[in-house]
């Protein structure tokens, strides 16, 4: 694999992560449990998509076969999709729904800062851009989290249940490969362990302040940045690109 | 709707458009608490740069005249032309006075 095509690589798998979470945000859009989340959560889908949009852009220009955004979001197949498993994870209640994005927030905001100092400009950019939503994304899903944990007796069964869920998905935020290495090498990326000791002090603490418990690293799912899927993404795609492959070309 | 008992009690958002300006009444809405009430006021009220800094106030700590006594209360000052500063001359220039 050439520098170019990790580069190509890398880039996307920062914005799918993005634009399958921002679609299932958006699948809130009119049914949040009240409608200042409904807002909330329609926010921080259009924060997620704004920063995907840069992403494939840039993607597009590093693969230099004239892709534009459009074709990368809505033109490739589910095996092409390299976002990790978390993200497509259904909305479930809401307390899947936040934890979810409590357990991505608290990824993507050390990674975002880590990319600000990325020797490739433009990620350089889109990530000083992307970490003051981050911020606010992480405090939502956070406070969320505490209020569920450190509610009724059901809020928090709920919660927990959710944890208990969706932590084997992390596995995926931090598989590291040979792109990844890559990247690393030529200090595009951070190195992900750093990533992930942010990510545990992040869950240790608001865990902690939530009174939930930080479910045992059992089998760990990974993945989905080699294009492996849960079973749930190809329905997310159905309806993304439904538009684009049955009118191939239009416009809004 | 606001005497449901299941909904979060009600605030009342003032969002202070540019610094020195006042902070303006913008509308209501929903929350738990204070903190939540300030991140709903984010999301719901400055979702189009209107605003750098955000007051929440509870509905319910807001006494207000009653409508009933607005005649009694303002409409004397309909014939006191002479508490308005337009006699005075003024200086040429002075844009704002």
């Amino acid at each position: 694999m050439s520098s170019q095509e990790a580069l190509f690589t890398y880039t996307l798998r920062l914005a799918d992560d993005l634009l399958i979470l921002s679609h299932r945000l958006s699948e809130w859009c009119g049914h949040g449990p009240i409608l200042e989340e409904d807002i909330a959560l329609t926010n921080r889908a259009l924060d997620h998509i704004g920063e995907a949009r840069n992403l494939y852009t840039h993607a597009g220009q590093v693969e230099g076969k004239g892709r534009t955004e459009d074709d990368l979001a809505y033109l490739r197949a589910e095996r092409q999709f390299v976002n990790t498993k978390l993200v497509e994870q259904p909305n479930g209640d809401y307390a899947h729904t936040i934890v979810r994005s409590f357990l991505f927030d608290a990824y993507h905001l050390p990674l975002a800062e880590a990319l600000t100092k990325s020797s490739d400009a433009q990620i350089a950019a889109i990530a000083a851009k992307a970490v003051k939503e981050a911020q606010y994304h992480l405090r939502h899903s956070s406070d969320w989290l505490i209020r569920f944990g450190d509610g009724t007796a059901e809020s928090q069964r709920r919660a927990q249940e959710a944890l208990e869920a969706l932590w084997t998905f992390t596995g995926d935020l931090f598989a590291d490969d040979d792109v990844q290495a890559a990247m690393v090498k030529a200090g595009i990326a951070p190195d992900l362990s750093k990533v992930k000791a942010a990510f545990d002090v992040t869950v240790d603490k608001v865990l902690a302040e939530a009174t939930l418990k930080r479910p045992a690293d059992g089998f760990m799912a990974t993945g989905g940045r080699q294009g492996k899927h849960s079973e749930h993404l190809g329905f997310v795609l159905a309806e993304m690109q439904y538009l684009q492959r049955a009118y191939p070309g239009a416009e809004w | 709707m606001s005497n449901n008992p299941n909904n979060w009690p009600l605030w009342e958002v003032f969002i202070q458009s540019k610094r020195g300006l006042d902070h303006k009444h913008v509308g209501s809405l929903h929350a738990a608490d204070a903190q939540m009430a300030i991140e709903n006021a984010r999301d719901v009220y400055t979702r189009r740069q209107e605003g750098q800094s955000i007051w929440v106030v509870p509905a319910g700590a807001i006494s207000a005249s009653q409508p009933e006594d607005a005649a009694m209360l303002f409409d004397p000052a309909d014939d006191k032309t002479y508490r308005h500063p337009t006699f005075y001359v003024m200086p040429e220039g002075a844009k704002y006075i």
